[in-house]
C-alpha cells in the first residue's frame, strides 16, 4: 500500500474524539462515522497496559 | 453558597465539548464556581480543590461518570446550572441529527463506512498511542490531533505506520486537506495542483488560504506533526508526504513548510526532493537560504511569499521579484496616520495569537523594525516571558500553547482568554499596536471576528477613556467558502476600527512599522 493510492481513492473517514471534526466531515458529504470512545478497561492503566500484553 | 454535584454513569462526552459548557455555567449570574467534567483522576482532584465535589463523590466517581459541580447563591440557581448543563448536552445529540453514525468501536466504525481509510484520532493523550495502533491494524490513515503523546510512542507509531504505507500525522497535527476534504481545522480552500507537506499547522492553514486567494489550488495538504523533523523521528511522515505527491499526477507543485531542523534530516528532505523535476517552494521559517529557479527550488521568507510562489508556478507563471514587503502608498498612509495618533511613551507591540506557526513567523518578521520580542516561545531563550501572563516591552505570545490552555479549549474555539488579554494590554500605558490572527475554518469557533471585535471595542473606550489611542491591527486566515465567511469576518474586525490585512505576514509587517514608527532596527 502506497500512500499516492489513498490520492485515488474514495476518503471514508472514522473520527473518535472531538465531535466538532465529525459535523465537519458530515458538512462535507463524505462518508463518516464517529467512535463513541471511552477509554478502555474503564480507564484503568494497569489492566489496560495487561490487556494490551494479552492481545500480543 | 450551595453547593450541588451530579454523577451520570455511563457517559462520555469529547473534552471540548464539556469545557465550552463549563465555560458557559461559570460565567452564569450566582455561580461562583462550576464545571462538567469526566471523572479522571486529574479532573476528581480539580473539582474536589475548587470545592465542587466532596469526599462521598470523590470515593464514588471513575473515569466513566460524567460530572457536574457547582457552586451557587441559591440552590435555585445551582439547580438552573444543571438543567443549562442537560440541555446543552441535549442539543447535542439531537444537533446530530439522521445520517449519524456512531458506534462504540473503531473497527464497527470502519465497517459501517464500508472500509475506512482514513481516521482523525482525538483522545487524551495517554490513550493515543493505542487508539493509533488499532487504527494503523484497521489500514487506516491517521490524522492524530492527541497531545502528551510521548516522543518514544510518536516514533513508535511512524514505524509502523511506514511499514503499511500508511500516514500518520502527528502528535499535536489538527490539520489537513485529502482529496478535497478539509480533515480537522482546515479551511475550505479551491481544490487544484499544489501539495503542501507542513510541519505546522496554522502554516499548512495560511498557506493554502494565500493559495486560495491567488487563484490556485491544493491538490492534497498533509500534516507531519511538530516534532516530526526532530532527529530522532527523522522527518519520516514529511519524507512519507513529499513522496506521495511526487507520485502524485494530481500535483504540479510541491510546497514544504516547517521550522529549522535537524541538518541530516534536511539533507534527507533536499535528496528527496531532487528525485523530481516538479517545481519546489520551500518554507523554512527562520532558515537562510537562496532561491535556485534552475533546479525548481524556491525559498520563500514567508507563509505568504510561500503561496505566492507556488500559485504562480502552478500557473506557469515566472515567480516574480516583486518585492510583497513594499508598500502600497494607501498602506503607508494608512501607517502614517495611525502614528501621528499614538504619544512619545506608546513604543510596544502586543502580538496575541491563536495560531503557533503565525505566532512564529510574525517574530522572524517584526525582527527588522522593533529587534527581538519577548514570548512564551521566543525565538532566543533569553526572550522568554518570566509570567506568560504578562507582557514585557515588544512581546508576541502564542495562546494556543500548552502553558495557555492547560485545562481549556484551544484559543481557535474559545476566544475568552484572548478577549481577556486584549482589554488587559489596552491599559498599559505603553503599549502602541496590539496585533491579533483571526482563523476560522471548520473546527475553529464560529464567530471569532465578532468576540475579537468587541473586546477591541471595550478596550478602546477604556484606553480613549483615559486619553490614549491604540492601534490595532489583524488578519483573518480563511477564505469566503468558510463557515464563517472571509469577508464577513474581515468587516466585523473593520468595523471595530482594527485595520486588516490581507495576511498575517502583511498584518505583521504593518504593525511592526507602526510601534517603530516606519524605521528600522538598529541592533
Amino acid at each position: 500500500m502506497k500512500v499516492s493510492d489513498l490520492f485515488k481513492t474514495e476518503l471514508k473517514v472514522v473520527n473518535t474524539g472531538i465531535e466538532s471534526f465529525y459535523d465537519a466531515l458530515k458538512d462535507q458529504g463524505v462518508p463518516c462515522a464517529q467512535v463513541e470512545w471511552k477509554p478502555p478497561a474503564g480507564g484503568d492503566e494497569r489492566l489496560m497496559a495487561l490487556l494490551e500484553r494479552l492481545k500480543k | 453558597m450551595v453547593r450541588k454535584s451530579i454523577i451520570k454513569e455511563n457517559a462520555y462526552y469529547d473534552s471540548v465539548t464539556l469545557m465550552l459548557i463549563s465555560s458557559k455555567i461559570s460565567g452564569m449570574d450566582g455561580v461562583e464556581n462550576a464545571a462538567v467534567m469526566m471523572g479522571t483522576d486529574q479532573n476528581k482532584d480539580l473539582m474536589y480543590g475548587s470545592g465542587l465535589i466532596d469526599d462521598q463523590d470523590l470515593a464514588k466517581i471513575d473515569s466513566n461518570h460524567m460530572v457536574i459541580g457547582v457552586l451557587a447563591q441559591s440552590e435555585e440557581i445551582a439547580s438552573a446550572v444543571v438543567d443549562e448543563v442537560m440541555t446543552s448536552l441535549e442539543q447535542k445529540k439531537t444537533a446530530s441529527g439522521s445520517g449519524d453514525i456512531r458506534t462504540r468501536t473503531s473497527k464497527s466504525a470502519s465497517e459501517r463506512v464500508g472500509g475506512a481509510n482514513m481516521t482523525i484520532i482525538s483522545v487524551p493523550g495517554r490513550y493515543a498511542k493505542h487508539e493509533a495502533m488499532r487504527a494503523l491494524d484497521l489500514g487506516m490513515n491517521i490524522l492524530l490531533f492527541s497531545d502528551n503523546v510521548s516522543l518514544e510512542e510518536e516514533i513508535e507509531l511512524k514505524e509502523a505506520a511506514k511499514s503499511k504505507g500508511l500516514l500518520m500525522m502527528g502528535p499535536d497535527c489538527g490539520t489537513a486537506i485529502i482529496n478535497g476534504v478539509s480533515l480537522g481545522f482546515a479551511n475550505r480552500v479551491s481544490r487544484g495542483r499544489i501539495g503542501v507537506v507542513a510541519a505546522a499547522g496554522t502554516g499548512l492553514q495560511e498557506v493554502s488560504v494565500v493559495i486560495d486567494a491567488n487563484g490556485a489550488g491544493i491538490s492534497q495538504a498533509l500534516g507531519t506533526g511538530g516534532r516530526d523533523l526532530k532527529a530522532e523521528v527523522g522527518g519520516t511522515m514529511m519524507l512519507m508526504g513529499i513522496e506521495a505527491l511526487i507520485e502524485d499526477d494530481g500535483t504540479d507543485v510541491i510546497v514544504i513548510v516547517s521550522k529549522p531542523a535537524a541538518p541530516e534530516v534536511m539533507d534527507k528532505i533536499a535528496s528527496k526532493l531532487a528525485e523530481t523535476d516538479k517545481p519546489k517552494v520551500l518554507c523554512i521559517l527562520g532558515g537562510q537560504m537562496e532561491s535556485n529557479p534552475d533546479s525548481g527550488m524556491y525559498y520563500a521568507k514567508t507563509l505568504e511569499e510561500a503561496g505566492v510562489m507556488a500559485a504562480a508556478l502552478s500557473k506557469g507563471e515566472t515567480v516574480g521579484l516583486t518585492d510583497l514587503e513594499e508598500l502600497s502608498e494607501d498602506v503607508q498612509a494608512l501607517i502614517e496616520a495611525e502614528v501621528s495618533k499614538l504619544s512619545d511613551e506608546q513604543r510596544y507591540l502586543r502580538g496575541l495569537y491563536a495560531g503557533g506557526t503565525l505566532t512564529y513567523e510574525t517574530m522572524l518578521i517584526v525582527k527588522a523594525f522593533i529587534g527581538e520580542t519577548y514570548s512564551n516561545i521566543p525565538l532566543n531563550k533569553e526572550m522568554a516571558l518570566e509570567d506568560i501572563m504578562g507582557s514585557r516591552e515588544h512581546t508576541v505570545v502564542d495562546m494556543g500553547d500548552d502553558d495557555f490552555t492547560n485545562g481549556r479549549p484551544h484559543p481557535m474555539i474559545d476566544t475568552r482568554l484572548r478577549v481577556e488579554r486584549i482589554v488587559k494590554e489596552a491599559s498599559d500605558t505603553e503599549v502602541a499596536v496590539i496585533l491579533l490572527d483571526c482563523v476560522i475554518g471548520y473546527g475553529a469557533n464560529e464567530d471569532p471576528a465578532g468576540d475579537l471585535a468587541r473586546a477591541v471595542v471595550k478596550a478602546r473606550q477604556e484606553a480613549e477613556a483615559q486619553g490614549r489611542y491604540i492601534s490595532y491591527v489583524a488578519s483573518v486566515c480563511g477564505t469566503e467558502s468558510d463557515i464563517q465567511v472571509r469577508s464577513d469576518q474581515e468587516q466585523k474586525l473593520r468595523d471595530a476600527g482594527i485595520i486588516v490585512m490581507e495576511n498575517n505576514a502583511q498584518a505583521a509587517r504593518v504593525a511592526a512599522r507602526i510601534a517603530s514608527r516606519d524605521q528600522a532596527h538598529r541592533a
